[in-house]
This record gives structure tokens, sequence and C-alpha cells, in this order.
């Protein structure tokens, strides 16, 4: 396993980004290297900037500075068409977002249907298929609202890797959930992780991102203010900020 | 589900079987006392001559219901037409194109214009106003045409505003999520917002519909004979006040069912959205 660094073709390389919202800069000079099937932790304070770099990447939100180069395309670009760029990149949300008028097997399969054209019974006989693999096969035909939490996010999971993104991005997706119900969702991650999937995790659980990371980065006011695997973040961090807030995070007992 | 009852169910039955007996008794006891109460008052006598005449009832009946064949075929002309056109505005008003600004401009300006006249004054100004410029044949000058042009313009307001609610309704997470698979804003809004939003707007909708049932009886201000004229007619012709009431029967056969329609999608609604009733 490497650790993101120095790679000749990363499949992302985020430079320089800085985003406001208004008066406030939200990220303020981002520096960021993905290779390919490596998983990356953001972790850091509520604000620190982990979901908005996260939706900037997806291109859901515009960035002021910088560029992105995704699979050696700067996706930054003005004006660029981000249709394309977005069905190659798989976005996990906290909220789950499902479409809450579809079945599970339709919210999964609407995808390709929409996007890749692919024909309907395909799309459906696929979506039943990665529903099966991820332990959701009996509630194929349920909505969304008769879900547990930790089911929908599954389901959120299945529906992104029906696209078969390149990367996934993971926006503190277990933070809504029951403690009970985190397992499971964790479960599929580590199965991704496992299967070679590229990931960019920003969550608030530290265990797992010291389990599951190639690479840990800490986020403080909209800069990495520091990063490298988990072992030297968690064992050995440099930073005093960084160790202010583990110590909150153990004090929190969440750690 | 289990199949034994158990106790709380047997509970639960329980409480709505007292709250049936309760709510039966206390209607009858209400109804007694209107039955029995209303006839003692001084005036009782008068009124019920003047307003719950049988004969005069079985004389006029048929002519409002042939007359109310006015206003139902104004109200299957309008609705469509309200739909079409509420439809259009709410569209324009969503646009973000800068080039189609005066569109969005006129939008707006329409459902401010609109939504602030009353629509007894807008059958006034369109039924008189449009036809005596003397721009459409005669043919075109029909009163009814103008009053359903005139409440046709006045609900597609109302119904835009409806639908835009529907759309904004619908939260920016799930924009989002949609994108993020890759959709277009196009696919997006189809797909993803406006099949919720639909869902949402049902509802409103109905009552919309059930108000302009009853407000097609204003058309009759510019001349037409329907119900509601048909009943002044009566009223003069028979010095008696029991046709106006004829006419409420007739409009109630109609209204009722579909308000009944519309408090069932909107409790059927609250059901799927997993909302609870507090009682």
């Amino acid at each position: 396993m490497n650790d993101g660094t120095a790679l000749p073709d990363p499949l992302l390389d985020v430079r320089g980004v800085r985003k406001s919202f208004g008066a406030a800069t939200v990220l303020d000079g981002i520096d960021l290297t993905v290779g390919r099937g490596n998983v990356i932790t953001l972790i850091g304070a509520s604000g620190s900037g982990k979901s908005t770099l996260l939706r900037c990447i997806n291109l859901l939100e515009p960035i002021d500075e910088g560029t992105i180069m995704f699979d050696g395309v700067d996706i930054a670009e003005p004006g660029i068409d981000a249709d394309p760029i977005r069905r190659r990149i798989g976005m996990i949300f906290q909220s789950y977002n499902l479409f809450p008028h579809m079945s599970v097997t339709d919210n999964v399969a609407i995808g390709p249907r929409k996007v890749l054209g692919v024909d309907k019974a395909t799309a459906r006989r696929d979506a039943l298929a990665l529903l099966t693999r991820l332990g959701l096969a009996e509630r194929a035909d349920a909505y969304p609202d008769q879900l547990s939490g930790g089911q929908q996010q599954r389901v959120a999971i299945a529906r992104s890797l029906a696209m078969q993104p390149d990367v996934m991005l993971l926006d503190e997706i277990t933070s809504a959930l029951d403690p009970e119900l985190i397992g499971e969702v964790l479960d599929v991650v580590r199965d991704l992780k496992a299967g070679g999937m590229t990931m960019l995790f920003a969550t608030h659980e530290m265990a797992f991102a010291r389990e599951i990371s190639d690479r840990v980065c800490f986020l403080h006011r909209g800069r990495i203010l520091e990063d490298g695997p988990p072992e030297q973040i968690f064992g050995a961090p440099a930073e005093a900020r960084t160790r202010e807030f583990l110590q909150r995070v153990i004090d929190a007992g969440r750690l | 589900m289990t199949a034994a009852p158990t106790r709380r169910a047997a509970y639960e039955r329980a409480q709505r079987r007292r709250a049936a007996i309760i709510a039966t008794a206390s209607t009858i006891i209400v109804v007694t006392a209107l039955i029995v109460l209303v006839p003692r008052a001084s005036g009782w006598e008068k009124v019920r001559q003047a307003f719950f005449d049988g004969d005069v009832f079985t004389d006029s009946f048929p002519r409002l219901i042939e007359a109310f064949w006015l206003d139902v075929k104004i109200l299957l002309w309008s609705t469509p037409l309200i739909l079409i056109v509420s439809l259009l505005v709410a569209l324009a008003r969503s646009v973000r194109s800068p080039a189609l600004f005066p569109v969005k401009a006129f939008a707006v300006v329409y459902t401010d214009v609109m939504r602030g006249i009353p629509v007894i004054l807008l059958i006034f100004l369109i039924g008189f106003g449009v036809p005596g410029l003397r721009i459409v044949s005669r043919t075109w000058s029909d009163p009814v045409i103008w009053g359903t042009v005139a409440l046709v313009l006045s609900y597609s307001a109302y119904v835009a505003e409806i639908i835009r609610g529907g759309i904004d309704g619908v939260h920016e997470s799930q924009r989002a999520a949609a994108r993020s698979l890759g959709m277009t804003s196009h696919q997006a809004m189809n797909t993803v917002v406006l099949p919720q939003a639909f869902r949402n707007i049902v509802p409103p909708m109905m009552n919309s519909f059930v108000s302009l049932q009853k407000d097609v009886a204003l058309v009759s201000v510019i001349g037409p004979v329907e119900i509601l004229r048909q009943a002044g007619i009566d009223k003069s012709k028979f010095a008696n006040f029991t046709p106006y009431v004829a006419a409420s029967l007739i409009f109630l056969a109609i209204t009722i069912p579909c308000t009944r329609l519309a408090d069932h999608l909107l409790a059927r609604e609250r059901r799927r959205t997993g909302a609870t009733t507090i009682s």
C-alpha cells in the first residue's frame, strides 16, 4: 500500500484551492493528492472545510482559485461540462439524499438508466445484484422512508456504485446514524477498500479513520495543517492544533 | 403485527370505541338542540316560508339544474386552461437564463397583478372591457367566454404560485444527489424534482379546484344565466328565497365530494411522509 505521495499519475490532484462564502473563507489554499486505490480521510472540527472540499471536487460548488486535476484534466476550469465528470465521481451524503418517490431498486437503477442509457431491465438486474452484495436484497422493493438509517446509507452507496465511479467522496456518511447502525455502513466502506476503490472520506469516526486510511489529513480553518499516515497523525501529531483536536475527541469518548 | 390482540391493542380499541360514542352522542345533542330550539325563534315561521318552501323548491329545481350545466361547462373549460397557463407561468418564474429575464419579469408582474385584483372585478373588467374593444367578432363577444378568461387569468396566478412552491419545496440536496450521479439539470428536474413537487401540490391544487367550482358563479355578474342568476330570477318570480337554498344544495353536491377527496389526499400524504397527528 502506498501513502499517496510522489505518485507519477495521481487520480486526483488538488492545488491551491480557495473558496469563500461571502466574507467567510472556507478553503484557504488546499493541496491534496489522491493516488489510485488510496483511501484518504479528512478529519477536523465542524466548519474546518471538509464537506466544502468534497463538494468542490464534485463540482457542486465552484472554487474561487486553484486547480483540481482529475485523471489529468483540470475540472475546475470555468465553463467545463460538469455532467460527464460527476458521473465518474461518486458522492455519498451525510443525509443519504435518497429519492423518496422511488423504490430502493429504482434509486440504484436510475443513474445508469438516465445517465449511461442502460435499458431498464438491465439496470434493475444490475441494481439487484449490487443490493444483494450489500445485504439489501430483501429491501429491494421497499421505499427509502421504510428503511433504517444504516440501510438508507447503504442504498445510497449502492446508488453511487452503480455508476462505477473512479473515486468516491464520502461526506460524514455516518454522522446522522445511531451508534449501533454505524458499523454496518463502515463494513461496506471496508469492503470497498478491499475492492481497491479510491476514496476521500470526511469523518468524525477517528477509530475507523485510523484503521482504514492510507493517509489522514487534519483540516483547520480551511487548510490542511498536517497530513501523514494514520500512525503518525494519531500516534505522534506534530502540530499543537492536531493534538488539541484529538484531545477533544478523546475527551468526548470517540477515540 | 402479532395475530393475538395485545393489551395495548385492546386498550386502544376501547379508546376508539369511547371516542366514537362521545362523538355520536354530542352530535345527536347538538342536532336535537337545533331542531328543537330554532323553530322556537320568534321569526322562524317567516324564515321557514321564505327559505324552505317545498312548492317553490320543486318548481325551480329543474331549471336550476339546467342552469348549473353552464357552470359545469365553464368549470370544465377553465380547469385545463388554468393548469396549462399556471405551469407556463411557474416555469417562466423559475428561468435562470439572463436572456429570458423579460419572460421572468412578466411572470412576476402577472402573478402580482392577478392575485391583487378581486376575481369579481376582473370578471367585470375583462367581461365588459374586451368585447367593448370591438376587436373580436360577435360570436366571440359572448360574456361566458370572457368571464371564463377572467377566471383562468385569476386562478392561473394562484395555481402558478402553488406549482412554484412545490418545486421550491423539494430540498436542494435532492438536486445535489441527482447531479452528483451525472444527471443534467434537465434530467434532475424531470426525474427527481418534478415528481416530488407534483406529489406535494396535489392537495392544495384540489383546494383551488373546489374554490373554482364556487367562483364560477361569479361569472353571472356580467350576464350569463347560470345557476346563481337563475336562482335570482326565480327568487324574484316567487318572491321567495328557496331557489337560493336549492342552488346551495346543488353546489354542495359537487363541492363536498371534492373537499373530502382533497382531505383524503392530504391525510394520505401526511401518512406517507411519516408525520404523526398529535391529538
